[in-house]
């Protein structure tokens, strides 16, 4: 663990990105302390620029508190971003580990069902699932899932097919181990690493779909959201610059953030891929 | 057997390859279909009754949703293959028409997309390869990464502020501006005009994409026996990245140019929504405001067809532009 932090804290970036994600992450948590109730209540002040009114990053059309609407939206960015992840690396695992296993037929069926997957435009695929689910948190989260998992299927794939002949895997067949043992227990934990660093680049990409989605009016519309913030100020850019301006810099800085800790990760992970570039 | 007519056996089985991934994508949109509330006539019908119930009894008939699921998917199948997509109420069109009716608008978007980002993302990386590690070469890597996590969206309407709203150098949206009548080589010149912020915003992520991808391949081709040999040889280096190392390096980034083509499609329905370019991107998010599920599967369909047959073409020219693959 000790040698693993050295390593990553080596590349200065990725700490900078990991400082950046700790602050969003904080902000996140106290958004119900630092900005208790609703952050759909309106105010009577509306389209109030930044530093007016007492609002640090200006209020809307219907006097709701930028700066208020940005700390929940973290939550809901962060929270989506992870359970998507995490279930699209679930689905992803399970995939991977039994084509690359099993190989034959089984590798060549699913293979060609992630190959379809991965044909399919993602963005408009989460768009049409989301609409025949109706906008909310749930069906967002499954929609990035769905168009996610091939990338960890193939990841996964090859990872497997490189392992499962190893000695070590034979000494566990010939000690009469189940091969879903085998699989979970032996192999899995020797691909953790490049499976952690794609997972981790996810999350940004979750993040941007997720935003994506609530600009085009397909976010939960109970749930404040950076992309909701943005849809709903786009009609005032003309008088009012702030609305959209500032949760678009929250979305920047969070993505990059994410995808700096991710290329730390892989070179902490890594640490021969890093000697060889 | 010589190299033409391998290629050509390879085209034909590539062709053969891609049906089955059609295929399958036009099953999947037929259970998304039936995914959504109400039958699939409903759901044709847009969902608020605009068509009368005996027009929606005669197309539950045509669909025959009163026969068990597989025959209507059969039934499905013969339509797609015959093009038919379904009527769109809310235009009162053929599904099938309109989106061809929106596609130049789109292709003209993407084709100048793409040139912007290619174009520009090899001259970026190159940049950044001849100045490795400088500050030069840090300047570009913070530029491709910055763009990289950029929203797309969100790019736009930056755009908008600035270039509209503050200065008014650009129109705000649409395709051209229709009150001026402009015709022949004017009106080439007025959507040209339209036509440079919506390429900007949906260029910016590829652009970082192929700088990334330009800069790795430039140096990977540094690293080959080639480059050793010509140095030996006492080429001077200015030649030796220009004439040797560039040609070799522009062969994965032209070709990645067209993998993207799904992630550019999806890309545009955002870009388009902001600009108000009429494309097929706006259609998708008109057909969401109007819950024109039909319509919006018919975009899918298409687009996803767009991928395969984009990914086809590809693979050909690389074999042409690469004699060493191998096409067996």
């Amino acid at each position: 663990m000790a040698d693993f932090w050295k390593r990553f804290s080596r590349n200065r970036q990725a700490v900078l990105g990991l400082i950046i994600l700790c602050v969003v992450i904080f902000v996140a948590a106290i958004a119900n302390i630092i900005y208790p109730g609703d952050p759909f209540l309106y105010s009577k002040f509306p389209l109030s620029a930044p530093g007016e009114n007492g609002f640090l990053l200006g209020s809307d059309s219907i006097g709701r508190d930028v700066a208020s609407g940005i700390a929940h939206g973290a939550k809901t960015s962060l929270l989506i971003g992870l359970i998507a992840t995490l279930a699209a690396v679930f689905i992803g695992i399970i995939f991977g580990a039994f084509a690359g296993y099993y190989g034959g037929i089984v590798d060549d069926i699913l293979m060609r069902v992630t190959e379809v997957f991965q044909t399919i435009p993602s963005f408009i695929f989460a768009i049409l699932l989301v609409a025949i689910m109706k906008p909310s948190i749930e069906s967002v989260v499954i929609a990035i899932t769905v168009v996610s998992w091939p990338a960890v299927a193939r990841l996964v794939r090859g990872e497997f097919l490189g392992l499962k002949n190893r000695e070590f895997v034979q000494a566990c067949h010939t000690l009469g181990m189940s091969d879903i043992r085998i699989m979970l227990a032996e192999i899995l934990p020797n691909c953790l690493s490049p499976i952690i660093v794609i997972g981790s680049l996810m999350v940004a990409t979750a993040i941007l779909i997720e935003s994506g989605l609530a600009f085009l009016g397909l976010g939960d519309p109970n749930v404040m959201s950076w992309g909701f913030i943005i849809s709903d100020g786009r009609s005032m850019l003309r008088v009012a610059w702030w609305i959209c301006t500032f949760p678009g810099i929250a979305i920047l800085i969070t993505v990059l953030a994410i995808n700096l800790v991710g290329e730390g990760l892989n070179d902490a992970l890594n640490p021969r891929l890093r000697e060889r570039n | 057997m010589n190299r033409s007519s391998k290629i050509l056996r390879y085209v034909s089985r590539r062709l053969i390859q891609g049906i089955p991934i059609i295929l399958a994508i036009v099953v999947l949109n037929f259970f998304l279909l039936n995914l959504a509330e109400g039958d699939a006539v409903d759901v044709l019908a847009g969902e608020a009754g605009s068509a009368t119930p005996e027009y929606m009894e005669e197309m539950r008939k045509k669909f025959g949703l009163d026969k068990p699921l597989p025959v209507q998917l059969a039934v499905y199948l013969k339509n797609v293959i015959q093009l038919d997509l379904g009527y769109s109420f809310r235009h009162d069109m053929q599904v099938t028409e309109l989106i061809i009716d929106r596609f130049w608008p789109t292709l003209i978007l993407m084709v100048s997309t793409i040139l912007l980002a290619v174009g520009f993302g090899i001259l970026l990386g190159l940049f950044a390869a001849i100045n490795l590690n400088t500050w030069k070469d840090s300047v570009v890597s913070v530029f491709a990464l910055i763009t990289y996590a950029t929203p797309l969206f969100w790019v736009g309407l930056m755009m908008i502020i600035l270039f509209s709203i503050k200065n008014d150098w650009f129109p705000t949206s649409g395709m051209e501006n229709s009150a001026m009548f402009y015709e022949g080589f004017e009106r080439v010149k007025d959507i040209a005009h339209h036509l440079v912020l919506p390429t900007i915003t949906l260029s910016l992520f590829y652009l970082a994409l192929y700088t990334r991808m330009m800069r790795a391949s430039m140096l990977e081709q540094y690293g080959q026996d080639y480059v050793i040999t010509a140095r030996a040889k006492g080429v001077s280096e200015r030649r030796i990245t220009f004439v040797h190392v560039l040609r070799n390096a522009l062969l994965p980034v032209v070709t990645m140019a067209g993998v993207q083509v799904g992630a550019l499609i999806g890309g545009s329905v955002i870009v388009e929504s902001v600009f108000a370019w009429p494309g097929l991107g706006m259609l998708a998010f008109e057909s969401l405001f109007a819950r024109d599920l039909n319509l919006l599967l018919g975009i899918f369909l298409l687009s996803s067809a767009l991928v395969v047959a984009v990914n086809l073409v590809v693979d050909v020219v690389y074999c042409f532009l690469d004699p060493r693959i191998e096409v067996n």
